[in-house]
């Protein structure tokens, strides 16, 4: 945050003239580690948090530098440095064009899972928490326990029933298996039906309907500008949802054609262990580096937007 | 969590002369949500309850076997021996993972961390890395062969246990597990933590009140819901187990048996035993058991609130 730390020589000293515009603090004992409300920084906090940080950072380091040797430097080589070759461009380069570019197939088929998936799952989550928000009807209340219930399902158990449904309904092996049940995020619905009651006035609501606006144009010129922190927060978790997908594809696609990215890759890695198969680890490598950058630089990019939507929905028990 | 319906319900109004407010808009904006939630949800646990009380025999084909099929599954050492393995992880990784998360989201609260921002960013970095590439990335550093073990073994000249035997699977798992979710659940904490109007802290000050004394009496308290919540998805989290240990099956075969998850065990029934009623019966035991143990975890964080 941007508060100054006021440090103790800061403060208001005790003959001087408190200004009109500072009020002046309760004198206090003072605290070597300063007050709960003024913290002074602390290197020693700082280093032990900083342990937390190598063991996040440390296996992405990894990922990195063994993204940039070959297969051959990779089983000779420290794990944590350089190999004598740089062949980062090359293992770009042979990923790309590995049995005829499926990687970049396997790219484009998660792009389409996740536009369609995380994107109508958010619009779904964004409407219905509005709508439990801000509207009194019949069966709201048991809408609230029928999806906190199915949340605390193990998504895996629907699986069976879901495949052989889906089946039965040509469904299967289709990117429509993929992205249908992708659409329900119940934890979207709640983060946005807890954001919603916070940031739409209903006093905004009413005004508007007095004005003769129907509760559609309402909903989209009122509400919707209200909404957009909560809805980039539910966006970037149902996107990291989708794009990082295993289960679901693993069981509804056989056609490696449709196959997501996490698929891929596994595939890949599995190669090695079947009889005859070419062991690729070094394709395996940067293909998760290449799948790894686009979520990472998403939320880097769009830090302001989704951490003030997840501080405002935060939740309170 | 239910505070919200509560606070949220508006005060008996009658309705207005001019426009009467249907009582039914509501369910035109929820109605997409919901007819989606009820073909992959609602419809498949109706459909998983139909499929476990039928039997599909080579002689006689599909015939209606009533609960014998749950019978089998509470009898079955292998379903049994996943549930304890799970429940076992549990028991250690979801509480470390959320003292750790808890920890860290205290140290980013407390504003005495240089290089906050940096600090929160990259803990939480490792939940944007799909399951599969966590566990194919620490996989290779588990390995003995060109892995981090293996380069430790060379350099220092000895024989580190391997992380991927079968005795030291398990905690090589939910170390995958609390890379992954450890500055997620620490995100979830401190966005609770930051809600806390800054009056308080400056009233705490007043009083002469410590760093630790406002962190048992003021920050805890207010963090009890999101730790109920996040110990709710902890737990539901591992009884799914399942990505982890069926990717590392590949390099560790010996160490992961097809049963060794209750999720790993359905999965396996279904579509490789081709036992899809069977799996049907597992899958909702596991699904009653994994909502009794959440609720349970719900009812003990409140009650201590009250």
């Amino acid at each position: 945050m941007g508060t100054p730390t006021p440090t103790r020589t800061s403060r208001p000293r005790r003959r001087t003239a408190p200004s009109p515009l500072r009020p002046p603090r309760p004198r206090l004992r003072s605290r070597r580690g300063g007050s709960p409300a003024h913290p002074r920084r602390s290197a020693a906090l700082t280093l032990v948090t900083g342990l937390a940080l190598l063991y996040s950072l440390v296996p992405l380091a990894w990922l990195i530098i063994n993204a940039t040797k070959s297969q051959q430097s990779l089983l000779t080589s420290f794990g944590l440095w350089f190999g004598s070759d740089f062949a980062l461009f090359d293992n770009i380069a042979a990923t790309l064009a590995y049995d005829d570019g499926v990687f970049v197939r396997w790219l484009l088929n998660t792009v389409l899972y996740v536009v369609a998936g995380a994107g109508g799952a958010t619009l779904l989550a964004m409407l219905g928490g509005y709508a439990l928000a801000k509207f009194e009807f019949p069966g709201r209340r048991a809408v609230f326990a029928l999806v906190l219930g199915a949340a605390a399902v193990p998504g895996t158990a629907l699986a069976v029933p879901t495949f052989l449904m889906f089946s039965q309904m040509g469904l299967t092996n289709t990117p429509w298996a993929v992205i249908v049940p992708s659409l329900i995020s119940p934890f979207g619905l709640y983060l946005m039906w807890v954001f919603a009651a916070q940031a739409v006035p209903k006093e905004l609501l009413e005004a508007a309907r007095i004005d003769g606006s129907g509760e559609i144009r309402t909903f989209f010129t009122v509400a919707l500008p209200l909404l957009a922190p909560g809805t980039a927060t539910v966006l970037l978790f149902t996107m990291v949802a989708t794009w990082n997908n295993y289960f679901l594809p693993l069981i509804m696609i056989r056609d490696p054609d449709w196959f997501p990215l996490t698929l891929g890759l596994n595939a890949w890695n599995a190669q090695a262990a079947t009889i005859g198969g070419e062991p690729v680890f070094h394709l395996v490598i940067t293909g998760s580096l290449l799948t790894v950058i686009p979520l990472i630089a998403a939320f880097l990019l769009l830090q302001r937007y989704w951490r003030s939507g997840l501080t405002a929905g935060s939740l309170k028990g | 969590m239910t505070s919200t319906t509560t606070a949220e319900r508006p005060p008996h109004r009658p309705p207005k002369p001019g426009r009467p407010r249907h009582r039914w808009t509501g369910w035109g904006f929820l109605a997409p949500f919901m007819a989606v939630f009820a073909l992959v949800f609602v419809a498949p646990i109706l459909y998983s309850l139909y499929l476990s009380v039928y039997r599909d025999q080579l002689v006689g084909g599909n015939s209606f076997v009533g609960l014998a099929n749950y019978h089998s599954a509470l009898t079955d050492p292998v379903f049994w021996e996943s549930v304890s393995r799970v429940t076992l992880f549990l028991a250690v990784q979801v509480p470390l993972m959320l003292f750790l998360a808890l920890l860290l989201a205290l140290a980013l609260d407390s504003g005495r961390l240089y290089g906050r921002d940096f600090f929160r960013i990259s803990i939480f970095m490792p939940y944007a890395v799909p399951a599969v590439v966590a566990t194919l990335m620490w996989g290779f550093m588990y390995g003995s062969r060109f892995g981090l073990v293996g380069n430790a073994n060379d350099l220092l000249g000895v024989t580190l246990p391997d992380p991927l035997s079968p005795g030291l699977i398990l905690a090589s798992i939910g170390n995958i597990v609390t890379w992954q979710f450890v500055g997620y659940n620490m995100l979830i904490l401190y966005s609770a933590l930051r809600t806390v109007p800054h009056n308080l802290y400056e009233a705490a000050e007043v009083d002469g009140a410590g760093q630790l004394r406002v962190i048992t009496a003021i920050k805890l308290p207010a963090l009890r819901g999101a730790l109920v919540i996040a110990a709710i998805f902890s737990v539901i989290g591992s009884f799914q187990l399942f990505n982890e240990p069926s990717i590392l099956r590949s390099l560790a075969p010996n160490a992961i048996s097809s049963g060794y998850t209750p999720n790993l065990y359905t999965y396996s029934l279904a579509f490789s035993g081709q036992q899809q009623n069977y799996a049907a019966a597992v899958a909702i035991i596991m699904g009653l058991l994994t909502m009794v143990i959440a609720y349970a975890v719900q009812l003990f964080g409140m009650r201590k609130a009250a």
